[in-house]
């Protein structure tokens, strides 16, 4: 296979600091340091992305509805979420009496943890992941549901009347929904035959696992995006929050930077589920590439793989943006009975269609590995 | 080696996030002591009674539901992984294993957990 020139990668700048520290540590001190810089490099980017996404939100929510969204502070308003970052960190924090103050105070963190551990998993680009489990797509899924015990402590611990429908609500549509994006994730896992995201994108070299599974992949793809907006309890199914039935639902009482944690996790859960999304099914990091075409392929490896990864997860986000702010909301039961009796049925029967194609040697790689293999 | 000890590194990094944050902002934010300012808020009224209530079955039984599929989706995975290698028989068996726990699905259906009935029309 060609090497293709990589000028903008960050593969030789990082491994240049990691020469850097263990040519001037101790062995163990380089790996310390190693895991303080990771760390905050998460923070940073963490912050930046979900301070991001706010704005971009606002202001594409704003144009959906013919409004001219933030543009006060600086130019177009690019400053706005910054502005507002300032004003939540200056906000008291209030804690209400009758509260369980111990489960109050504990319910943020549980949000925070467990979207920091999944956006910790996501590979940004050729080696820009701080974890690559042998168990990845396992992995996500088991800390992102540890969300949904924040919420539920937060609705439960308010001693607030909304707070706690809000949770319940909350806590049944996740659950539900948590095992249609559990089984769509798992026809991936079935198709490229490993849960390491690394060894997942490299299967997609030439042909994403979208088209390489042919309509169960198609479906698996719709039904994930679906449940993945459920689970971030956004768009029609923003029922925990209903803000004209239960004033904000589970984060009610909470003010201040606390309830900033909240919202924050809710944008980052975001980002996660289109990010997943681009990775598995849409090839991550790995720019397009057509067998043979080296030419092609060169120009293509130019644009460094980071910008093909926020670019196809930039989308699958215009995308949510777009369905929740073009849909009514959603009544309890008619979300629940879509869970049930339509998206987890498709969904069982969908993986064994996709079972069948993978043994039968259906998909696109196999069928043409002239054309697709790697 | 260094995965699991990235992995505690990034749960670290959650927690001092929260942590540091929260600590920032109780030292710059101001303090005033108000004895409104601690009640619950529901909408401005005082509100009545414990909201530690008991609460509508509905949602349990959903849990209840999800328990039993959550679980095959665990027992799944590491089959989902090697079923290129299981060929035919892992299949089938498989199969088999659905079968039996969509039974329980298409129980709780015919016993009506999955309609939502009303409580107000009691």
């Amino acid at each position: 296979m060609l090497i293709y020139s990589q000028p903008l990668e960050l593969t030789k700048f990082l491994a240049a600091i990691d020469n850097f520290l263990h040519s001037n540590f101790a062995p163990g001190w380089a790996i310390v340091v190693e895991g303080i810089l990771v760390g905050a490099m998460i923070l940073v980017m963490y912050a930046l992305i979900a301070l991001v996404m706010i704005y971009i939100e606002r202001k594409i929510a704003a144009f959906f509805q013919a409004r001219l969204g933030p543009n006060r502070v600086g130019k177009y308003g690019i400053f706005q979420s910054l502005a507002d970052m300032i004003k939540i960190l200056i906000k008291e924090v209030i804690h209400i009496k009758k509260a369980d103050k111990f489960l109050f105070f504990v319910a943020p963190f549980f949000v925070i943890v467990s979207s920091v551990l999944a956006f910790g998993e996501l590979p940004f680009g050729i080696n820009l992941h701080a974890l690559d489990f042998n168990i990845g797509v396992f992995y996500l899924l088991s800390v992102s549901s540890l969300g949904i015990i924040g919420i539920l402590l937060a609705g439960w611990s308010s001693n607030n009347k909304y707070s706690m429908i809000g949770a319940m609500r909350s806590g049944a549509q996740f659950i539900s929904y948590e095992l249609s994006a559990g089984f769509a994730l798992m026809t991936i896992v079935v198709l490229s035959g490993s849960m390491q995201f690394s060894e997942i994108i490299e299967g997609q070299r030439y042909c994403w696992n979208l088209f390489n599974g042919h309509l169960p992949a198609l479906i698996a793809f719709i039904i994930y995006l679906i449940s993945g907006h459920a689970e971030t309890n956004r768009g029609p199914f923003d029922l925990p929050e209903a803000e004209s039935e239960l004033t904000a639902g589970y984060h009610t009482e909470y003010s201040g930077l606390q309830f900033g944690f909240f919202y924050l996790s809710e944008y980052l859960n975001m980002f996660i589920v289109a990010a997943v999304a681009a990775t598995l099914f849409l090839g991550g990091w790995m720019p397009i590439q057509i067998k043979g075409w080296e030419a092609f392929n060169q120009v293509m490896w130019y644009i460094p793989s980071w910008v093909w990864f926020i670019g196809k997860a930039g989308i699958l986000m215009f995308i949510s943006l777009w369905v929740r702010w073009s849909f009514p909301r959603l009544r309890i039961d008619l979300l629940l009975n879509l869970e049930w009796k339509y998206l987890l049925p498709i969904n069982l029967v969908n993986m064994l269609v996709m079972v069948m194609i993978v043994l039968s040697g259906f998909t696109l790689t196999d069928l043409f590995p002239a054309l697709f293999g790697n | 080696m260094t995965e699991s000890s990235f992995f505690l590194v990034v749960l670290l990094t959650g927690i001092i996030l929260v942590v540091l944050g929260l600590g920032v902002a109780l030292l710059i934010s101001p303090k005033s002591l108000n004895f409104q300012k601690e009640e619950p808020y529901e909408c401005g009224l005082p509100t009545h009674g414990t909201s530690w209530m008991q609460f509508r079955v509905g949602y349990y039984l959903y849990a209840i539901l999800f328990l039993m599929f959550d679980v095959e989706i665990i027992f799944l995975y590491p089959w989902a992984t090697v079923v290129r290698n299981l060929g035919i028989t892992g299949f089938v068996s498989i199969v088999l294993f659905i079968v039996i726990l969509s039974l329980g699905l298409a129980y709780a259906w015919k016993k009506g957990v999955l309609e939502w009935k009303s409580t107000t029309s009691e």
